[in-house]
């Protein structure tokens, strides 16, 4: 993350004093809490595993000898329609994974170039807006006034907006291009109402904490206490909610693709995988279970992550 | 009292004016010349011009806005003379692929989405709130752990996913169920209540999950507070505390999300309809974004957005009532 704070910042705080006591729970002690639990354990395990999947695509695509975009007419029964040939999907030596019914395309390889794109559109889509929600909703807390209430009424807009329908509409009327830099972009506009909005409630309560008034007696400007003072006690609060917008990114493009107006072929998608697979999943159910699965499992690992990261920094804060 | 409803109404107005023109302008400068699509491949130029006439599109952005925003108050006419196309108030376009009114096919549409919506919110409000209330009172037991661990598969697995498996298990592998299919309930009753089962269960299985998720914290965090204890020792009964005391107060988030995501289904559940093949404005939707019919993803685009919007005014002016907090703060 960008906002690591300043170790002197920290260390200097007047500690247990702090009237919200939302001292930083450091580190070490929330990844020791952390490693405990067997669920994290577990969720931290798979997201390694789909983030190795992701990167190392190309490597897989060369060990397998199957490229994402290639075409495997031998494994498929043309005179059943093109349904894979072999058990469970055509699962065999050759495809680890089974085969795409109508066009023979290594499930497996596409799975992982499926990865690729949908990581990198929920971890930009992250970072665009936690750097943009935190930015807004520090503004909007910690000045108050004209900012606080033209940024609130921003976001309220955005927020009353049927986000889902709207980016359907905005992304159908727009033109091929770049599909995965328009998800972004329109993950972005709606997304980032939300951190934006906690970061500003609990910029608003920090502004009138002690330490603030302290530092603000000894003269520091504004722009020092916001990034000195206040935004090192946002910390467990972003991460929090990066871990958590990464999995609701991964599904709405996911979602997005499935209809018809997120990624787009032949460029692989897990969304766009199931959609295809609509019309095969009776004669072939492995089809949509596999990117099913890793769907499923990304965004749950990240969710049981960021759940279990909310409950410690919690605990933390009251301690 | 009275200025606050009227404070939100004209705000709900105003969001859905926004929303208009917004719609609008996406359409306006993003979208590829409709008149090019109509016309087909064997076109004149004299031919585009002539249904760009018709259409109204040769006219500037603010004459156009304005011919949609009064269309819907007072009707429109397309074109002139023989030709002449009337759209009856309140008319949200005209499809020039399907030679229909807009308004007239969400119509159609509607039954099947609102049957669908009802079916669902009953099963999520059942599902999410029992599942959330007796999470919380069995804290940290199997129960709670049960409920939790469904509630978090149930947010993270797609909807259409769902659907896609229940489908495949219900249907093909045993056969427990028909393949669902477009009927009235007049019709035929069982074919009916089976065709909507599974989209029922699909739609519901995802928002209790979330509501469970809410109204546990919620609980938990209520029961926690001083006024329990002094419920408690009045010597109440344990339901009548957690009924009267509890539940209610934990119920209001509640309340307030039921609104959006009620309305947000009733302008079409997108990709259930699509995975079930149910004729509802969601299905409308999706089709029209395959086929680009614009006029039609721009009419349920704003038909989606005004019901989310009303809803939202609804619950807050329903909350002036209930709950005496928010008439303080507002006043």
């Amino acid at each position: 993350m960008s906002t690591v704070p300043s170790e002197l910042a920290v260390e200097t705080e007047p500690k247990g004093v702090l009237p919200t006591g939302s001292a930083p729970t450091p580190a070490r002690r929330v990844i020791a809490t952390l490693r405990k639990s067997p669920a994290v354990v577990v969720s931290v395990g798979i997201i390694v595993f789909i983030v190795l999947l992701a990167v190392l695509a190309p490597v897989i695509s060369a060990i397998t000898g199957w490229g994402p975009y290639e075409y495997d007419p031998s494994a498929i029964d043309s005179d059943l329609g093109g349904i894979p040939i072999g058990p469970l999907g055509g699962i065999s030596a050759e495809h680890w994974l089974g085969v795409e019914p109508g066009n023979g395309r290594d499930i497996l390889v596409r799975v992982a170039y499926g990865a690729r794109v949908s990581l990198m559109i929920a971890v930009s889509a992250t970072l665009i807006t936690t750097t943009f929600g935190v930015v807004m909703g520090m503004i909007s807390g910690f000045f108050g006034g004209l900012a606080d209430q033209i940024i609130s009424r921003v976001m309220d807009f955005l927020m009353a907006f049927p986000s889902l329908i709207f980016m359907i509409a905005l992304l159908s009327a727009l033109p091929a291009g770049n599909r995965p830099v328009l998800l972004v972009l329109v993950l972005s506009i709606f997304g980032w109402p939300y951190t934006a909005r906690v970061i500003r409630g609990q910029t608003m309560s920090l502004r009138n904490s002690e330490f603030v008034e302290a530092a603000r007696a000894s003269g520091a400007r504004p722009l020092r206490i916001a990034f000195r003072e206040v935004l090192p006690n946002l910390r467990g609060t972003i991460i929090v909610l990066a871990t958590l917008a990464v999995p609701s990114y991964i599904g709405t493009e996911a979602g997005l693709s499935f209809l018809g107006v997120g990624v787009m072929p032949p460029t692989p998608s897990w969304g766009q995988m199931i959609s295809t697979a609509v019309g095969w999943y009776a004669v072939d159910p492995m089809f949509f279970l596999i990117p099913g699965t890793f769907l499923f499992l990304t965004v749950f690992s990240f969710t049981v992550l960021g759940d279990n990261l909310r409950r410690v920094l919690d605990a933390g804060d009251a301690a | 009292m009275t200025l606050v409803i009227l404070r939100r109404v004209l705000a709900a107005a105003g969001v859905l004016l926004l929303i208009s023109l917004f719609t609008f302008m996406i359409f306006f400068w993003l979208s590829p010349d409709p008149a090019v699509q109509i016309c087909g491949k064997t076109c004149t130029p004299e031919r585009i011009d002539q249904i760009r006439e018709q259409l109204g599109v040769n006219l500037p952005f603010w004459q156009q806005y304005w011919q949609f925003l009064s269309g819907i108050f007072t009707g429109r006419t397309y074109g002139e003379g023989a030709a002449a196309i009337e759209c009856a108030a309140p008319c949200l376009g005209f499809s020039f692929q399907t030679n229909e009114s807009v308004t007239d096919m969400i119509v159609a549409r509607m039954p099947v989405s609102v049957t669908l919506a009802i079916g669902a919110a009953v099963l999520w409000l059942l599902a999410g709130i029992g599942g959330g209330l007796l999470s919380a009172v069995k804290q940290g037991t199997g129960w709670d752990k049960a409920v939790m661990i469904s509630a978090l598969a149930g947010i993270s697995l797609p909807n259409y996913f769902v659907a896609l498996l229940l489908q495949y298990l219900l249907v093909v592998q045993l056969r427990w169920l028909p393949f669902p299919q477009s009927v009235t309930f007049a019709e035929d009753p069982l074919l009916w209540f089976q065709s909507y089962l599974m989209p029922w269960l699909v739609l519901a299985f995802g928002y209790a999950a979330m509501y469970s998720r809410i109204v546990r914290t919620n609980v938990i965090d209520t029961l926690g507070q001083n006024f329990m204890r002094t419920a408690k020792a009045k010597g109440l009964d344990a339901p009548v505390v957690l009924r009267r005391h509890a539940l209610r107060p934990s119920l209001t988030p509640v309340v307030t999300l039921f609104g959006m995501d009620f309305a947000g289904l009733l302008g079409g559940a997108l990709i259930t309809e699509t995975v079930f093949g149910l004729n509802g404005v969601g299905k409308l939707t999706a089709d029209s974004i395959a086929k680009n019919d614009q006029p039609v993803i721009m009419g349920v685009t704003l038909l989606a957005a005004a019901l989310v919007v009303v809803a939202n005014m609804v619950v807050d002016v329903a909350y002036t009532y209930l709950d005496p907090r928010v008439r303080v703060k507002s006043a």
